[in-house]
């Protein structure tokens, strides 16, 4: 109980101070997180919008595909993503390895099927709502998936929401493929694994409360420029 | 939102210069010291060379320097050196210091270990007792060592009984198992000191040369990898065992007690 | 586009035949009321003369190219589909999907927003009006096309009598423009106002097609004269 106790006090007096590590590696989370959230939406909403929309031969096979592979386990994909971009491995010229490049490419691996299956799951029903009338006014099928993509932006908000959360708590495969190297790929979540791993519980759970109040302020500051739970806005 | 657009994409594809930077995969005892954080400063300011750090296991460091993901690493765990070497993945080995090994334990020692003239009576006494014993499991330099201390000791493999736990993890998290067991584990000097969360747990064995902890540095072979950086590591290594590292490794201490004694020739 | 003709039509759903074959000619001009029973199939022939259902057999022709055709046609769906967007947005919709810009589309809208009477509502999300001004908006977004031809499916079931009148007062205006209109009905007072000819189903087939007048003063078959007088025609 004094672990947590000191962990809050930590908490607060490194934010209070804008402690130079903690901002920097706080800083690098987010960038990390968001660039592989932004890559991920552009691949993952607009692909959950053709499921939705689109009939063809695999169509069952890749939705079922997309929902398994939510369980993915991020470590994994760690390892795998490490034997792709290691030297010896295929993409090893590119020498993206032990770099925050690398790392964003494990989550936006890893959140893609989540944001996807969940986007494709609230654009589905809409899609069931405005089918007779979208198919009687003639729309291409570009018209149908921008006009579910805007009018569904809430719920594709919420499965944004989603990745988000998933990828900034994610340790495993950021710790394998951006190798934790202090200054240059150390974000808040290898941060706490190797302080717990020294034993010092208290700066790992300062560092926790951290990394939770980012994720709150990122939902709460998203929800309110959204504007949603309004009167009359979905 | 187009500018928005530009800029998030210049800001996820923006690379850094790359002035001088070389990376090297070193053991997670050498960092649980706090040594790195005296000597890379330094090599930023004499060398103006960037090192990052990779804090791995000794297995996972050797794998790396074989797979040529790194342009130098630096162990403490002879054999696999010697071997690393010997296939060609390394150019050579090169001591630069070292620390010594400590039997950590519960405060009231139960396998009473503390009177004990060896580090092989220690195990034995410990096996006898079937008192709690955290090995790091993790094929790292210390797990390697304490395997070979209980061989010494006449202990096999079989007589290894439920009183012997395998954690595979990193020195830290294994003291922390300990701690929370009430156990008896082997570390290196210097993470026991760095580490903070000795509650229960005490130094119960010392001193015994046969738990002399050699670190070695080893760059990366060129002709293996030829993209690995090994002008940098070459000066690097100039630089490890040079007299203004020898004074960093001396001088460093935790609790005014020594940690490394350098002693690259 | 006139006659517009469907020749041995008729539509299966998961093997259990809906309805057919059925044959009919439509003309320019007109209200064409369809009537029938429950259950006779009046929502499934609306839906498949527009184009909107597959057909298990037969087609329907136009004196113009398919694709001219489908293009100046316009439904209304029993239970009114809004998008989930302003009053305005959904008036301007259909404008902005063939192509004109935002500008002179919201500018319509507008007047026809006016026009049916929810000018003071422009901005409010359609979705959360009432049923009656649902089914208004909905009307409005099928004619600010200026469609040749227009299909209802029950326009006023679950309108109040203010409401009805003016549907009845829009349907009028659009067919004295130039609008065919095809629709069906339970309301046998709405029949007599509003249809020039009538169309009576049961069962999935067309049982009478005549002039309104005709089929009122004497009814072609037992089941119209059933229907008409309002008993149950099973």
């Amino acid at each position: 109980m004094d672990d947590l106790w000191n962990g809050i006090q930590q908490a607060i007096w490194l934010t209070l101070t804008l402690d130079a590590d903690l901002v920097e590696i706080s800083l690098r989370s987010l960038r990390v997180t968001l660039s592989a959230l932004f890559v991920s939406c552009l691949i993952a909403l607009p692909l959950a919008a053709i499921l939705a929309v689109r009939r063809f031969k695999y169509r069952r096979l890749i939705i079922s595909t997309l929902n398994a592979l939510m369980g993915l386990p991020p470590v994994v994909v760690g390892l795998i993503v490490y034997i792709l971009l290691s030297r010896s491995g295929p993409f090893g010229v590119l020498g993206l390895l032990f770099s925050t490049h690398a790392m964003v490419i494990a989550q936006v691996i890893i959140i893609t099927p989540l944001i996807t299956s969940i986007a494709h799951q609230s654009l589905r029903e809409l899609w069931s709502e405005y089918h007779d009338l979208l198919i009687s006014m003639n729309t291409s099928k570009w018209q149908r998936i921008k006009t579910l993509l805007w009018d569904g932006r809430r719920a594709l908000m919420t499965a944004s929401l989603a990745g988000f959360g998933r990828a900034i708590g994610e340790v495993g495969a950021i710790m394998i493929v951006g190798g934790n190297i202090d200054h240059a790929t150390r974000v808040l979540t290898t941060a706490i694994s190797l302080e717990t791993s020294k034993g010092d519980f208290a700066l790992a759970l300062a560092l926790g409360f951290v990394l939770i109040a980012l994720a709150l302020a990122v939902n709460f500051t998203t929800h309110w420029l959204g504007r949603t739970e309004r009167e009359g806005r979905w | 939102m187009i500018r928005i657009l530009i800029m998030l994409i210049t800001v996820i594809f923006a690379t850094h210069s790359n002035a001088d930077m070389m990376r090297m995969a070193v053991t997670t005892s050498f960092n649980n010291s706090g040594l790195s954080e005296k000597l890379l400063p330094a090599i930023q300011s004499d060398l103006g060379l960037e090192v990052q750090l990779l804090i791995v296991g000794t297995g996972q460091a050797i794998r790396l320097g074989k797979a040529g993901d790194v342009d130098a690493i630096l162990v403490h765990s002879q054999k696999a050196e010697e071997a690393f070497v010997d296939a060609g993945y390394g150019t050579h080995r090169r001591e630069i210091m070292y620390n010594d090994f400590v039997i950590i334990g519960p405060a009231n020692d139960p396998a009473n270990i503390h009177d004990t003239n060896s580090a092989a009576e220690a195990l034995r006494a410990i096996a006898t007792s079937q008192s709690l014993f955290v090995s790091r499991g993790d094929d790292s330099g210390t797990h390697k060592k304490e395997r070979s201390l209980w061989s010494s000791a006449g202990i096999k493999d079989a007589d290894l009984g439920s009183w012997y736990r395998a954690v595979g993890a990193g020195m830290g998290a294994s003291l922390n198992t300990a701690a929370g067991m009430g156990a008896y584990i082997l570390s290196d000097r210097a993470s026991w000191l760095n580490f903070k969360n000795k509650t229960g747990l005490g130094i119960q064995f010392s001193g015994d040369p046969v738990l002399f902890n050699q670190y070695a540095y080893l760059p990366v072979n060129p002709q293996r990898h030829a993209h690995v950086k090994h002008d940098l590591a070459v000066k690097l290594e100039t630089w490890l065992t040079s007299q203004r590292a020898a004074e960093i490794i001396n001088a460093y201490t935790i609790d005014n007690q020594i940690l490394f004694t350098f002693n690259a020739k | 586009m006139f006659p517009m003709t469907a020749c041995d039509l008729s539509v299966k759903v998961r093997q259990k035949h809906i309805i057919g074959p059925i044959n009919l000619t439509i003309n320019e001009g007109g209200i064409t009321v369809l009537m029938g029973p429950n259950g006779a199939g009046k929502t499934t022939l609306l839906k498949a003369l527009h184009g909107i259902i597959r057909l298990a057999n037969g087609q329907v022709t136009f004196a113009t190219p398919a694709k001219t055709a489908q293009e100046q046609q316009s439904f209304v769906f029993q239970s009114p589909i809004m998008l989930r967007r302003s009053v305005l947005e959904n008036l301007a919709y259909p404008l902005m999907i063939n192509g004109q810009d935002k500008q002179s589309a919201m500018e319509r809208a507008r007047t026809w927003a006016t026009k049916i009477g929810l000018s003071a509502h422009m901005d409010r999300p359609a979705p959360f009006l009432s049923g009656g001004e649902k089914q208004k908006i909905a009307l409005a977004r099928a004619l600010i096309t200026s469609p040749k031809l227009l299909f209802l499916d029950e326009p006023s079931a679950s309108l109040d009598g203010a409401a009805t009148v003016e549907i009845e007062a829009l349907l009028s205006e659009a067919q004295s423009t130039g609008t065919t209109i095809i629709m069906s009905t339970h309301n046998i007072g709405q029949a007599r106002r509003m249809a020039s000819s009538v169309l009576f189903m049961k069962d999935g087939q067309i049982d009478a097609h005549s002039a309104a007048n005709a089929f009122f003063d004497t009814p072609p078959t037992q089941d119209a004269q059933k229907f008409i007088a309002g008993d149950i025609v099973i």
